[in-house]
């Protein structure tokens, strides 16, 4: 509508630097919404359903059912293991995020109920650079997905990121080999994984665990892929069709199991725990 | 004569015709040049030994690219003396950026995969450069699955830059053809050994790359992102390159330290495409030692070692929370 952008949107700067109680401006449809309003609403725009991007700890309260979340692995943080210094030094990087989100590190893990089920609950948070997986993310999502399978429970993890965690070299990349390994024993043991998808999630993290669910839910719009736009047209030299890498495009094209608004998505993987974990967890298929 | 040079390898190229004109001139005028014949061959073995062995990471980067290195089948056609290629991944297509099939490597009968770059334009546009599709990971996947079937070891060649980044290979979820390999690798029940022997391109590489055992060649490389790839995100320039790829410790002997490989199939001075038949023979003693002691561990023994390999990778530390004081307070280091 506006070719220029009206003066209020100059409040644009990171959305958590917004004190409470101005206004938002959403980004598809222009509505101009009372943060409040907003953040009550799940972050979704409540004209045109947009899902703003929500942090770990939003989204832990908006899915695990009060008071259960017991989290793990808090503490854990990052080395600078390669000493790598490029434009900008990768520990100077991690305090800078660490000041900004009040995160320790891109996820968070931990035990908690959703609707009564107890599961194991991982949540990727995009605000710590780019919720890449490095060494913190790749042994908190393993070793939660290992408690998973000890504990015989299912196991969900809500992911987003922009892919390994090139500080980290070569390790980041192992992450991926690592945290599949993980799911790998669960699934033996038969026990339920589903692999939420949020915007977005690419690379690395959708080339491992965030492919592997049982069922592959996302939430409306996200960008899901594993080579980013850009490249994939700087290589191919090729238009990219309408709508690529969307979810939209992804569950047309087979990957997804079902696109869930974000208001439905607890009772979505409760009501799908009910089938899988019926019976009460591990059962052997000799059992 | 060769037709191509790396910049660093010039100062031995142009010994290398100095000598060669050299003995030519002795033999055609029929004078004797044996002392400066001699001379030069001094310098010359001085100069390979300067150069090749203080590379620099990015050098031998670029001595995993060389296109005269050898690849999978230049290698297959001197360590198997056996090998029927099976094709497809029975769901859409065959892969040309991924071979794969029943080989015997001595007294080992394997199952071997792996990706396979072109020698030319025309070889590589058929084999997309060595960057495969989903359909290559899926072949891959089926074959090693057959292999365990019949028992038969696999062993896995890695030399990718990576995954193809294309809009098919995302229609057809190159990523979750990847993550299902990765998955699935760490439960077959049968002795797993990858060599990486050029470019261990990122999720592309591995996607094929986990085994109990991971070997490298000397000059090739193993990296999450190609150093040009990183100079540009990290550095702004893809001509910071070189310093990317020193950032990136993706030498063999980093990734040793590492723990990614377990390892190092030494290169003849100067690099695999010297002397295709020694690094053949080099490349085999190592597999076959590898396959020889795998064989002998029990399969349950086997496959939580292949587990606790990458369980153990990476690094994290355990610190108090962010607290405002900021006290360092590091508990444990895991290895």
């Amino acid at each position: 509508m506006f070719e220029k952008k009206p003066k209020l949107t100059s409040t644009k700067t990171k959305k958590r630097d917004i004190p409470s109680g101005l206004w938002v401006k959403c980004d598809d449809c222009d509505e101009m919404i009372y943060n409040q309003e907003l953040i009550a609403n799940l972050k979704v725009c409540p004209k045109c359903d947009r899902h703003f991007p929500m942090t770990a700890r939003e989204r832990i309260s908006a899915l695990a059912d009060m008071g259960t979340f017991q989290e793990t692995n808090a503490n854990m943080t990052s080395v600078d293991m390669l000493k790598f210094t490029g434009m900008a030094a990768y520990t100077e990087r991690l305090k800078t995020y660490q000041r900004q989100t009040q995160l320790n590190d891109a996820v968070i893990t931990g035990l908690c109920q959703i609707r009564g089920h107890p599961v194991t609950l991982g949540v990727m948070d995009f605000t710590f650079l780019g919720a890449s997986m490095g060494s913190v993310v790749g042994e908190k999502i393993t070793a939660v997905i290992e408690s998973a399978t000890e504990r015989a429970i299912p196991s969900i993890i809500v992911a987003a990121s922009g892919g390994a965690r090139m500080y980290e070299g070569i390790l980041s990349l192992m992450q991926m080999a690592k945290t599949s390994a993980a799911l790998a024993r669960h699934a033996k043991e038969r026990l339920p994984y589903i692999a939420v998808l949020t915007h977005p999630t690419t690379a690395g993290v959708m080339a491992s665990f965030a492919s592997l669910g049982d069922v592959i839910m996302a939430e409306p719009k996200a960008l899901i892929g594993f080579a980013g736009p850009r490249v994939i047209k700087e290589t191919t030299q090729q238009e990219l069709p309408d709508g690529f890498q969307t979810s939209e495009f992804m569950l047309e094209h087979g990957l997804i199991d079902i696109i869930v608004h974000r208001k439905e998505l607890r009772d979505a993987i409760s009501k799908t725990l009910q089938y899988f974990a019926a019976n009460g967890g591990r059962k052997s298929k000799a059992a | 004569m060769r037709i191509y040079t790396l910049d660093f390898e010039k100062p031995v190229v142009e010994l290398e015709q100095t000598l060669e004109s050299l003995r030519k001139q002795a033999q055609e005028q029929k004078i004797d040049l044996s002392a400066q014949i001699k001379l030069i061959e001094e310098k010359l073995d001085a100069t390979r030994k300067e150069i090749f062995t203080s590379l620099t990471p990015w050098q031998r980067v670029q001595l995993a690219r060389h296109p005269r290195r050898p690849y999978m089948l230049d290698y297959l056609q001197r360590i198997a003396t056996d090998f029927i290629e099976l094709h497809g991944d029975r769901r859409f297509a065959d892969d040309h950026a991924m071979v794969g099939g029943l080989a015997t490597l001595g007294a080992h009968r394997v199952m071997v995969i792996g990706q396979q770059k072109g020698r030319d334009t025309k070889e590589n546009l058929m084999r997309n450069f060595g960057c495969a599709h989903p359909e290559g990971y899926r072949k891959a996947l089926r074959l090693m699955q057959l292999a365990e079937k019949f028992n038969l070891p696999v062993v896995s060649f890695i030399d990718t830059p990576g995954a193809y980044p294309g809009v098919g290979a995302e229609e057809r979820h190159i990523a979750e053809a990847i993550a299902v390999n990765l998955r699935e690798m760490m439960l077959l029940e049968i002795p797993l050994v990858a060599v990486v022997i050029g470019e261990g391109g990122s999720g592309g590489a591995l996607g094929i790359g986990v085994c109990d055992r991971v070997l490298i060649l000397e000059n090739a490389y193993y990296s999450v992102i190609s150093p040009e790839g990183c100079a540009a995100i990290l550095w702004k320039d893809r001509a910071a390159a070189p310093q990317a790829a020193a950032a990136l410790k993706l030498t063999a002997p980093d990734l040793q330290e590492l723990g990614v490989v377990d390892g190092i199939i030494p290169e003849p001075l100067g690099g695999a495409q010297v002397d295709y038949d020694a690094s053949a023979a080099a490349l085999k003693a190592a597999i076959g030692k590898e396959l020889d002691h795998l064989q002998t561990v029990p399969l349950a023994e086997l496959l939580s070692a292949r587990y606790g390999r990458f369980r153990k990778l990476g690094v994290v530390q355990n610190q108090g929370t962010r607290s405002q004081t900021r006290k360092p307070r590091a508990r444990s280091v895991n290895s």
